[in-house]
């Protein structure tokens, strides 16, 4: 499904990912771990399609795909979707209204037909429903106001509703405590199926508890240095990520 | 070179005009074009010299030979045209005026109870002299060229007057609409609009154009709020981009009256309007709104001034602009305090959104305050649109036109919240949609 070949990528002349490589295939779910810095959110940025990255080199193919030559918006239309560290507040828009717009853009893109106010009202009672999104938040104005666990959720509600086949969460867990934890990894297992694949980017394990994944990736100094199965992130929380890195340079050195 | 100097050919006009007048020259409305005339000739028209004019330079609009049509003949012609700026599921009164004459033909009058009168200028003049002659030219004082020769050449436009406790329901829609293949038109509307005692009124003035024609539209409101009175002001500004518009509206607010004013300009190739209110009781209450988007090389220039000349008033004011390709935006606002104004509470802000490099914005919020016991508060930004949020939405399938469109209807969405009338706030909608459309 997604495949990034040694990817090298800059942001204002500064090195940050050093020559990633990952093969995501269907219904999987990847964790990449790394210490603050590591380029972990900078990875997750430039397969959504955000600018202000350069890539100097590599390429990123989603199902067949050149994903570096598509616009974000044809690179959500397509299944890629990035759960935001900081989702952004957008005063004066709706919830409703923005999701029924991009919803729309979606359905367009793909020659399916639009959706009306009624049908759009219907399918987001069931997305609410499965993910026990409070209603009054859907009638507010995009994450304006809302508290750090409510713009968290809002974004797992966006996933239910905009169903994309590859889910990316940027440290989805940090600021939640652990009651808005277990309702986000609920709403992501909710979510996951044999028709997509979710790559969750943190920090700590914590959130791995809950999303189990299948495969964990170390990312440090822009390079993923370490890949394993889900006992490689209790092995991290256990010895901190110095151990992987002193494993590392002594490969090096030898 | 011959070279008439415009001012010249103004005077010139003037004096063609006062001979077609027979009778009528010795009335005090001609006693008082022929002040304003003089008036006009001893000013001329501002140049940027003059510091209310600094930023918006007049000579575009004084390089054509405009001419004045005192004739409706046509005015067939502009029925479905005028079907497209009705505001749509509203039941309104309606006033037309076709290239600055009232055309009879396409206005809706209802029959009126209560004493409200509502019809031309120019008949009413005639109609009503005592109620004409005690508020025509007492609130727009001379004080520049444009508000002289509006003035000097005063003949028609609209006259709306509500008589005491007389809460008018239906809103009446001042619909003016310019364009004549071939010519450039000069229009000079005068309207004057009178409220009773704690009255009520919803008005809309409308501009509009129909061919591609540089055409100049140089109006004059006067606006008389009667105590305890409730004026709901709405001015809709959908001109061609080579049409010039000049305008000045002069409220003055007699006790505990509430006046409301919303100014929506997407149209217009040179649009000056000058908004004023005189807080002229205790207990007034102003409201001023104004949303402007420009593209290409449309100059939109506001300036207000609201006027506290006495205690405990309020007056709370949000002008918010959208400039793009070269387009050019000028903001000031005055707020005065009198000595005389204790407990005033004056809000000030305005907003703007540059979405290109060569697009400008000068904007000059201005406090004048000579009371010590006001709250008053006043600010003014030049942004760009959030990278981030336009990023935000794209990411979740939404186009990039799209996005920038939305995010600017959320940054003018606030201009609109207070507005009751659900069908002129959606038409207000609609019209910010339609312009955003064509410019991103």
């Amino acid at each position: 499904m997604l495949k990034v070949k040694d990817l090298y990528v800059s942001v204002e002349n500064k090195e940050i990912l050093r020559g990633v490589n990952l093969e995501i295939n269907l219904n999987e779910v990847h964790a990449i771990m790394g210490p603050n810095g590591s380029g972990k959110s900078t990875l997750a940025n430039v397969i959504a399609g955000k600018e202000g990255y350069t890539v100097t080199s590599g390429e990123i193919i989603y199902e067949g795909k050149n994903l570096l030559e598509m616009s974000p918006e044809d690179r959500a239309r397509e299944g890629v979707f990035l759960a935001f560290q900081y989702p952004v507040e957008i005063p004066g828009v709706s919830n409703a209204t923005f999701l029924r717009t991009a919803l729309n853009e979606i359905r367009k893109y793909k020659g399916e037909k639009e959706m009306d106010a009624r049908e759009f009202l219907a399918y987001m009672r069931d997305k609410m429903k499965t993910i026990e999104m409070d209603e009054t938040l859907i009638n507010r104005p995009v994450n304006h106001g809302f508290s750090g666990g409510e713009k968290k959720k809002n974004e797992i509600f966006q996933l239910a509703m905009l169903q994309p086949k590859l889910a990316m969460l940027d440290e989805t867990d940090s600021g939640l405590d652990i009651d808005a934890l277990k309702i986000v990894a609920h709403g992501v297992n909710k979510f996951h199926n044999m028709n997509n694949s979710v790559v969750v980017v943190t920090h700590y394990q914590r959130l791995l508890n809950y999303i189990v994944p299948d495969f964990v990736h170390v990312l440090i100094d822009g390079k993923i240095v370490k890949s394993g199965g889900k006992e490689l992130a209790l092995e991290l929380e256990e010895k901190g990520y110095d151990w992987v890195r002193d494993e590392e340079s002594v490969k090096e050195t030898l | 070179m011959n070279f008439t100097k415009p001012k010249e050919k103004y005077i010139n006009n003037f004096n063609e005009f006062e001979k077609s007048l027979n009778g009528e020259a010795d009335s005090l409305l001609h006693r008082i074009r022929k002040n304003a005339i003089e008036a006009f000739d001893r000013m001329d028209f501002p140049t940027l010299k003059n510091e209310d004019w600094k930023y918006t330079s007049v000579s575009p609009i004084l390089e054509n030979n405009y001419v004045s049509k005192k004739d409706t003949a046509g005015s067939e012609s502009f029925k479905a045209k005028i079907e497209d700026h009705l505001i749509k599921g509203l039941d309104v009164i309606l006033l037309v005026f076709i290239n600055g004459s009232y055309s009879k033909e396409l206005s809706r009058i209802p029959d009126l109870s209560g004493g409200v009168k509502i019809g031309s200028f120019a008949e009413s003049a005639r109609k009503d002299p005592a109620l004409f002659n005690e508020h025509f030219a007492k609130y727009a004082r001379l004080e520049n060229g444009f508000i002289a020769l509006n003035t000097a050449f005063a003949q028609d436009g609209a006259f709306i007057y509500i008589p005491d406790n007389y809460v008018l329901e239906t809103p009446v829609h001042i619909l003016n609409i310019s364009g004549t293949r071939g010519a450039n038109i000069l229009s000079q509307p005068r309207n004057l609009i009178i409220t009773g005692k704690s009255s009520r009124l919803c008005m809309i003035e409308s501009y509009h154009s129909t061919e591609n024609e540089t055409n100049f539209t140089n109006v004059v409101t006067e606006i008389s709020a009667g105590e305890n009175s409730n004026i709901e002001f709405y001015k809709i500004q959908d001109e061609s981009s080579r049409a010039y518009h000049v305008s000045k509206t002069q409220a003055e607010q007699k006790k505990n009256s509430k006046f409301t004013s919303y100014t929506v300009t997407t149209g217009g190739g040179l649009v000056r309007n000058d908004l004023n209110t005189l807080l002229n009781a205790e207990g007034c209450e102003s409201h001023f709104f104004g949303i402007y988007i420009g593209d290409g090389k449309q100059h939109i220039d506001n300036h207000t001034m609201i006027d506290h000349a006495k205690p405990r008033c309020l007056s709370n004011e949000l002008y918010k602009g959208v400039m793009d390709d070269g387009s050019r935006a000028v903001f000031n606002g005055k707020v005065f305090v009198r000595p005389d104004a204790q407990k005033t509470n004056a809000y000030q802000s305005n907003k703007n959104i540059l979405l290109s490099k060569e697009a400008h914005v000068d904007t000059k919020p201005q406090l004048e305050i000579y009371a010590d016991d006001v709250r008053c508060t006043h600010g003014a930004t030049v942004g760009q649109l959030d990278e981030e949020s336009v990023f935000y939405l794209r990411s979740r399938g939404i186009s990039k036109e799209n996005a920038v469109s939305v995010l600017i209807r959320a940054f003018a969405n606030d201009i609109f919240e207070e507005i009751k009338t659900e069908q002129l706030k959606e038409h207000l909608n609609n019209m910010i949609f339609r312009k955003l459309k064509e410019i991103v």
